[in-house]
């Protein structure tokens, strides 16, 4: 059984770092890079301010998403309903403004975030059942409330919300983006150096061996998917706050997005594969090419096809050769 | 004219040779074993027969006819069948469609698949084995492991191959299980088929084959008609070393009950289990698969509870309803399927190695990661784990090695000392054998207590210092190691099925 698979260990080559010598990722961010050099030399509007900090936006949403996405999928699951979170916060934290100060409501809309989160997480762990259908379920009945809490009129939203959140700067940076920037690194450091991320690694290539190593699988599968329902709220509130309203249709679809940026950074679906900085990769290169297809005045429809055509890309440059 | 005649075949994997110049015959209707260490190059061999891989250099005639073996499914047309040691089945489909697959019974029209004629069909096959209690209808995953050896096997017979690779068939079988094979092997050569068998089991060679071969660092070392090699030769041939180095010899000093189990009972599963572990003891457990052994196992550490009974650590009674009751008690679980239960295969060394124990290394959380890299890597030196170095996926070391690491994770939680071997030893070569042993001895001597539980009969009785016998699910016999012999460990854990073996 096992000599099938001795291989030469001559080089120490670390496979806990794999991704990073990956061709593939080297093959990414040369793609990345000439993406760049051929659009600033192309267009004289790629390199201006105005572009980068509309590329930070676009990367913003998905940003959150897809950092979710990842350690939800690290344990062999995956999150439909972030789309639908993503939305609901939104919308509570503008609705929730003529009740209470916008802090409060931002504050809300986050944690029942996490709480519908932590919902996903205990159902799939109690009850054993398919992530997917779990999450399709709360993302279809989410979807649902939304429209109806959505029909309550309107009212003006406090100006400090837009202007402290979606709309401001520190520095050249704008506060979505700087946000992403500090969540990052927070989850790479909740992956790799707690015990719990490490428990979800291992979760998704062996849930069993990791429950008779007597540990508390549920804890951590709902962790996985309260970072993930937090995370798509997170996104929501800034995406409210920067356009200043709040609507019911809006994040639908973003699920596969992330999924996508999961999948071009080199995370596997069904858990054992996938790191911080190739779900970065995965959301910039996402980005850029909507960015410059954008510039280039292509049509949408041609932007859904390429991006189809690279996530096909990216999975057959990652196929295990053997 | 040899009927597979095998010349100079020689295969290398990035540079490394696997295979150099192996050449062989085998007439029809004899069973050739193939033997060798882990790494010696077998699977490989099969693979190239079985059309998996292709060899280098060097041919491969069957009949004198020269064939090349281009992949799995023209090896199948050629009449080459493999049963792998790792399981091909699906495990979601039903067993008849399992043994059946690619060739189910149709009605007339061939897309109108003949459902009730598939069931007697794939029965039919399980019948001809002797495995006649194995429901066609189940499916695969609702089976235990050795009866998904048995269909593996049965859905290999199905394609009425000329050439039948068994490999390691029998790591997870039963002794009764592996006599009923014996007979099925038997009939079959003498049916002109010719068998191939790789297996550990020295025994099993020396009663199933007719001609051995032994590789050696990928070089075909020994070739040999079994009648003419004697054991020593055999395992000289294969690891430079003689038989009386195995088992360890130890004097058992037992002290202080440390386990013990009182009126254990899982409902339908086992009952009324009695016994008690000591420190600085090997308590052993034999039983057939199905007696309840391994389920004992699983019920003392919580992997799936006892119903009833009372399980004491040091005299105090312990509620023990998941594993991580049985590790807070200090009782480590060794588990019989290393790759389903033990190990996370795709992560590195590191991960596998640290999983138990990162609350050790650990501050409200937060891992600290040079600590568990500098006390795992510290216990893998100290089991001569090879290669070192954390940080490669557990994948790529071989059986012994990926052993090791599992102990290793239990090791490095201080307080454990209760370890349940659950086959430990299935599926490894020789060599690591013996080392698995002297950790078991290594563990007694520093006090701990052993819980090992085999199917096994030569390791139970070579290891243990009383030897638990099961039988339905309950115990049958405690012998003391001055009773012990094969004869009588055999006939209480067959029972009143002791007449059908000998038939």
């Amino acid at each position: 059984m096992t000599n099938a698979v001795r291989k030469p260990l001559a080089t120490e080559t670390a496979p806990s770092r794999r991704a990073r010598f990956d061709p593939a990722n080297v093959g990414f961010a040369v793609a990345i890079l000439v993406l760049v050099v051929f659009a600033s030399v192309a267009t004289d509007t790629f390199l201006t301010a105005r572009n980068i900090v509309s590329i930070s936006r676009q990367i913003v949403t998905n940003g959150f998403l897809s950092l979710g996405m990842l350690v939800v999928v690290l344990t062999g699951g995956i999150d439909l309903s972030v789309g639908s979170i993503l939305a609901f916060a939104g919308l509570l934290a503008t609705g929730l403004q003529q009740q209470m100060p916008f802090p409060a409501a931002i504050l809300i809309a986050l944690l029942i975030g996490l709480a519908v989160g932590l919902l996903n997480g205990f159902i799939i762990a109690q009850f054993r059942l398919q992530p997917f259908i779990v999450t399709l379920a709360t993302m279809g009945s989410l979807r649902g409330l939304l429209y109806v809490y959505s029909a309550t009129p309107k009212y003006p939203i406090d100006p400090l919300f837009r202007s402290l959140l979606g709309g401001g700067f520190i520095g050249p940076l704008p506060v979505p983006a700087l946000l992403l920037l500090l969540a990052a690194p927070v989850v790479w450091f909740y992956l790799n150096h707690t015990t719990s991320g490490r428990a979800v690694y291992a979760i998704g290539v062996n849930q069993e061996a990791v429950r008779l190593a007597g540990i508390d699988v549920h804890r951590h599968l709902l962790a996985a998917y309260g970072i993930s329902g937090l995370l798509a709220a997170l996104a929501g509130v800034l995406l409210a706050s920067r356009l200043g309203i709040a609507q019911p249709s809006v994040g639908i679809g973003y699920e596969l997005d992330a999924i996508a940026a999961v999948v071009i950074g080199g995370g596997i679906l069904g858990g054992g594969g996938g790191t911080v900085a190739g779900v970065a990769g995965g959301v910039l290169a996402l980005a850029m090419v909507d960015n410059v297809l954008n510039l280039f005045n292509v049509e949408s429809y041609y932007q859904q096809f390429l991006k189809g055509l690279i996530i096909l890309v990216a999975v057959l440059a990652r196929r295990k050769k053997d | 004219m040899a009927a597979l005649s095998v010349n100079n075949v020689s295969k290398t994997y990035d540079g490394n040779p696997a295979l150099r110049n192996v050449s062989f015959t085998v007439d029809s209707g004899r069973v050739l074993a193939v033997c060798g260490e882990n790494g010696a190059g077998k699977s490989t061999l099969i693979k190239i027969l079985s059309g998996a891989v292709q060899p280098e250099a060097g041919e491969i005639a069957l009949a004198g006819k020269p064939v090349a073996i281009r992949d799995p499914r023209n090896a199948i047309e050629l009449g080459i069948r493999t049963v792998y040691q790792e399981l091909s089945l699906l495990p979601h489909i039903s067993v008849a469609e399992n043994i059946l697959l690619g060739k189910m019974p149709h009605r007339r029209l061939n897309w109108w698949v003949d459902w009730p004629r598939a069931y007697v069909v794939a029965a039919d096959e399980l019948a001809g084995f002797g495995f006649d209690r194995i429901d066609v209808r189940a499916l695969v995953s609702e089976l235990s492991v050795s009866e998904q050896q048995v269909v593996e096997i049965a859905k290999a017979l199905a394609g009425q191959p000329k050439i039948l690779i068994l490999d390691e068939p029998t790591s997870i079988l039963s002794a009764r299980e592996t006599g009923i094979l014996f007979g099925k092997v038997r009939k079959l050569t003498a049916a002109g088929i010719i068998v191939i068998y790789i297996s550990h089991r020295l025994e099993e060679i020396f009663e199933i084959s007719d001609e051995v071969i032994v590789l050696k660092d990928g070089v075909n070392v020994l070739a040999a008609k079994t009648e003419n090699l004697t054991r020593d030769a055999l395992i000289h041939a294969m690891v430079g070393r003689s038989l009386a180095a195995i088992y360890p010899t130890r004097i058992a000093r037992p002290r202080a009950t440390l386990l013990e189990c009182r009126s254990l009972c899982r409902a339908g599963v086992f009952k009324d289990v009695n016994f008690s572990v000591r420190a600085g003891e090997i308590v052993g457990m034999f039983g057939l698969v199905g007696s309840g052994r391994t389920d004992v196992a699983r019920a003392l550490f919580g992997a799936t509870p006892a119903t009833s009974g009372q399980i004491l650590v040091s005299g105090a009674p312990v509620a023990v309803t998941r594993p991580a009751d049985a590790i807070a008690n200090g009782i480590a679980f060794v588990t019989e399927d290393r790759k389903r239960d033990g190990l996370a295969l795709d992560l590195s060394v590191l991960d596998n190695g640290g999983l138990a124990s990162m609350d050790r290394v650990s501050r409200r959380g937060v891992l600290n990661r040079k600590l568990q890299h500098k006390i795992v890597e510290a216990k893998l030196d100290a089991l001569a784990v090879r290669p070192r170095g954390v940080s490669r996926a557990v994948r790529q070391l071989s059986g012994g090695n990926q052993q090791k690491v599992v102990l290793a994770k239990w090791l490095l939680l201080d307080h454990t000392r209760i370890f349940i071997f659950d086959e430990p030893t299935r599926g490894v070569d020789i060599a690591t054998k013996v080392e698995i042993y002297r950790m078991m001895a290594d563990l007694v001597s520093a006090e701990s207590a052993v819980l090992l539980i085999s199917s096994e009969m030569p390791e139970a009785i070579g290891m243990s210092d009383r030897l638990l016998i099961m039988r339905s699910g309950r115990i049958v016999a405690a012998l003391e190691r001055s009773e012990l012999s094969m004869e009588r460990v055999f006939a209480l854990a067959v029972g009143v099925e002791i007449d059908r073996m000998t038939a």
